[in-house]
């Protein structure tokens, strides 16, 4: 999935002597069947995609609606600074790495250790069998991913709620208790996104030519050895890219997830950047702020995935463009 | 997958590794499903059962009284059957925009093409924002409207590209031939594109019917009107309740009962789940197809 950034790679063709207009032209006519198709999806990307990066020069004024965007009065930069200088910037960019950090940290290499172990696993049923269940939960719903969270962790008869209260002889309300919201962050993201994660190491690891584990094992390598020294460096250009994806995506924490684990007691940590531009944005109606905060996520994670790109490629890494 | 080769090169190290391997993942398999297998049990348990056994894979006492309230209310039978039909039309809408831009874009002589497809990467990489989409979506006066859950995430880039990529790979003999015997490029990919891709735009359409079922933001940002709500939105409301604090659950209405709670989950979850053994058939051989490079 990953090698479907290389949009394209073949070279460009030799330039031809500049066409005539009329010539050109009727090379146009020649293509409209094509162009008339492509019309609708140019119409959508127009539309919902680069429209709203017109729209967002409200970041840069005080819009009211009442006067349209035009009518609303320029202020340059306010909107930033004014976040940039709140104390809920901290907050938020606390909040946000440390989610972050938790996903890329724990998350990640437990998806790899997954994909590896299931490589070694010779039973095929088993593996199969494993694979089938373990990539269910990717398709479930944020939605019934918490609802079964909070079922889990009910008070007086969530069977996690029992468990974890037995744990630590404690009877707090998990789901309410700030000191718990990360672990159940990562615990929920650990749970949906490992196996469907493991889909893309396998399938690197399918390409590798057996014929390298036969000579290994002619050379007398054990397990470890051949896992060392054949399998993991078949599947680094993958972790390489995934590594430059995920950085660039640090500040994508995903709304869904945080803003329905999140409740009036744990937003202290549960606020991150994408729902403090729904707060402030759709609930508080405070449109060229939200905007501003969240062009300052997007214009930081642009930099992030071009700046990741960038490193891999000095260290002779393959990058994504 | 090396499995074959290096069997009678086993140690004894290396068949305790196995063994240990096999348990682990045999327990990694269950613990992917046994939340859900217990919000199915409780589904069909009674209320003191639910209240009283911590962990149960299957009720004491059979019951489908859940189900019934559910059905018997008009809200929850409501969303599901708008529900149903917006996945629907959502998916035909979604995955003929797709194909309709892979097509032209699948076509290295295209004029223009080099320009579009980076257009659309970089959309992959920045985007406007939330509050932007809003308001275009609001100027379009599509909100408390249904096509605000389909239209602004019409086309996938990811998806796209994959799918051009596809496309690309296809022989091109077939569509040449066609296009001696006189078809013009809808013809083409309608009669010779379309049937050669079958498998693979099955497997988008399942994603993207995923995706528009599964979705909470577009609804939750695009419509206020209670009586539109979808599942995926009552689902919160009914469950929801046990997320907060005692305190705040102290207003006047009574929460609701445990086993509806379990029910809905259910309800919200059958559909991915009866589509899922058509997903998996499909999805590793079609990302892998796609991903094929251009």
């Amino acid at each position: 999935m990953t090698t479907a950034l290389e949009v394209d790679r073949e070279p460009p063709a030799a330039r031809a002597p500049r066409p005539s207009a009329r010539r050109r032209l009727r090379a146009m006519a020649r293509y409209r069947w094509l162009f008339f198709l492509m019309l609708p999806g140019v119409l959508y990307f127009a539309l919902f995609r680069f429209w709203p990066m017109w729209g967002a020069r409200i970041a840069f004024k005080n819009y009211i609606p009442f006067l349209g965007v035009d009518g609303s009065e320029w202020v340059g930069l306010a909107h930033f600074r004014e976040f940039l200088s709140n104390p809920d910037f901290l907050r938020l960019l606390t909040n946000t790495l440390i989610v972050a950090a938790l996903t890329l940290f724990i998350a990640f290499p437990l998806t790899i250790v997954l994909a590896l172990l299931l490589n070694e696993l010779r039973l095929q049923v088993l593996k199969r069998t494993v694979q089938t269940l373990v990539y269910i939960p990717h398709f479930l719903s944020w939605t019934v991913v918490v609802s079964i969270t909070a079922l889990l962790f009910a008070i007086g008869n969530g069977p996690l709620w029992t468990f974890f209260g037995w744990l630590s002889g404690s009877d707090a309300n998990m789901l309410a208790d700030p000191d718990w919201f990360r672990p159940l962050i990562l615990m929920q993201e650990v749970w949906k996104n490992t196996g469907w994660g493991t889909i893309i190491f396998l399938a690197a690891l399918a390409g590798v030519d057996q014929e390298q584990y036969e000579a290994a094992v002619i050379d007398g390598a054990g397990r470890w050895h051949r896992v060392r020294h054949i399998t993991i460096p078949s599947i680094l250009p993958t972790i390489m890219v995934l590594l430059i994806l995920q950085t660039g995506q640090i500040l994508n924490t995903g709304f869904e997830q945080i803003y329905l684990m999140s409740n009036s007691l744990n937003r202290t940590v549960a606020d991150v950047f994408d729902t403090y531009v729904y707060f402030a944005g759709i609930e508080q109606g405070a449109y060229s702020y939200a905007t501003a905060v969240g062009l300052f996520k997007a214009i930081v994670g642009l930099v992030l995935i071009f700046g990741t790109n960038w490193l891999a490629k000095r260290f002779n890494q393959q990058g994504i463009f | 997958m090396a499995s074959t080769n290096h069997k009678r090169f086993n140690t004894r190290a290396g068949r305790a590794f196995d063994v240990l391997n096999i348990v682990l993942l045999t327990v990694v398999g269950l613990l992917a499903v046994l939340p859900f297998v217990y919000v199915l049990a409780g589904s069909f348990a009674t209320e003191l059962e639910i209240t009283t056994r911590p962990f149960f894979l299957w009720p004491n006492e059979f019951t489908t009284t859940s189900y019934e309230s559910i059905l018997s209310s008009d809200v929850i039978v409501r969303a599901f059957a708008t529900t149903v039909a917006v996945t629907f039309v959502g998916t035909l809408v979604q995955l003929a925009l797709t194909v309709l831009m892979a097509y032209p874009l699948s076509k290295t002589d295209l004029p223009g093409r080099r320009t579009v497809l980076g257009l659309v990467v970089f959309t992959m990489v920045f985007s406007a924002g939330m509050i932007p989409t809003f308001l275009v979506v609001k100027d379009l006066g599509l909100l408390d409207t249904y096509w605000a859950l389909i239209l602004p995430m019409a086309i996938n880039p990811f998806s796209l590209i994959i799918i051009k990529n596809f496309f690309q790979q296809l022989p091109q003999e077939l569509e040449e031939s066609a296009k001696i015997d006189g078809a013009n490029e809808l013809q083409v990919l309608r009669h010779v594109v379309v049937p050669l891709s079958k498998p693979v735009l099955a497997t988008f359409a399942l994603f993207y019917a995923v995706g528009i079922w599964n979705d909470y933001l577009s609804p939750l940002l695009y419509l206020s009107d209670t009586g539109k709500w979808t599942l995926q939105m009552i689902l919160r409301q009914v469950t929801a309740a046990a997320s907060l604090s005692a305190d705040e659950l102290n207003s006047d209405v009574p929460p609701p009962a445990q086993g509806i709670k379990f029910a809905v989950v259910i309800i919200a979850t059958i559909p991915v789940l009866l589509a899922y053994p058509f997903l998996q058939k499909h999805f590793a051989k079609g990302m892998l197809i796609g991903s094929v490079k251009g």
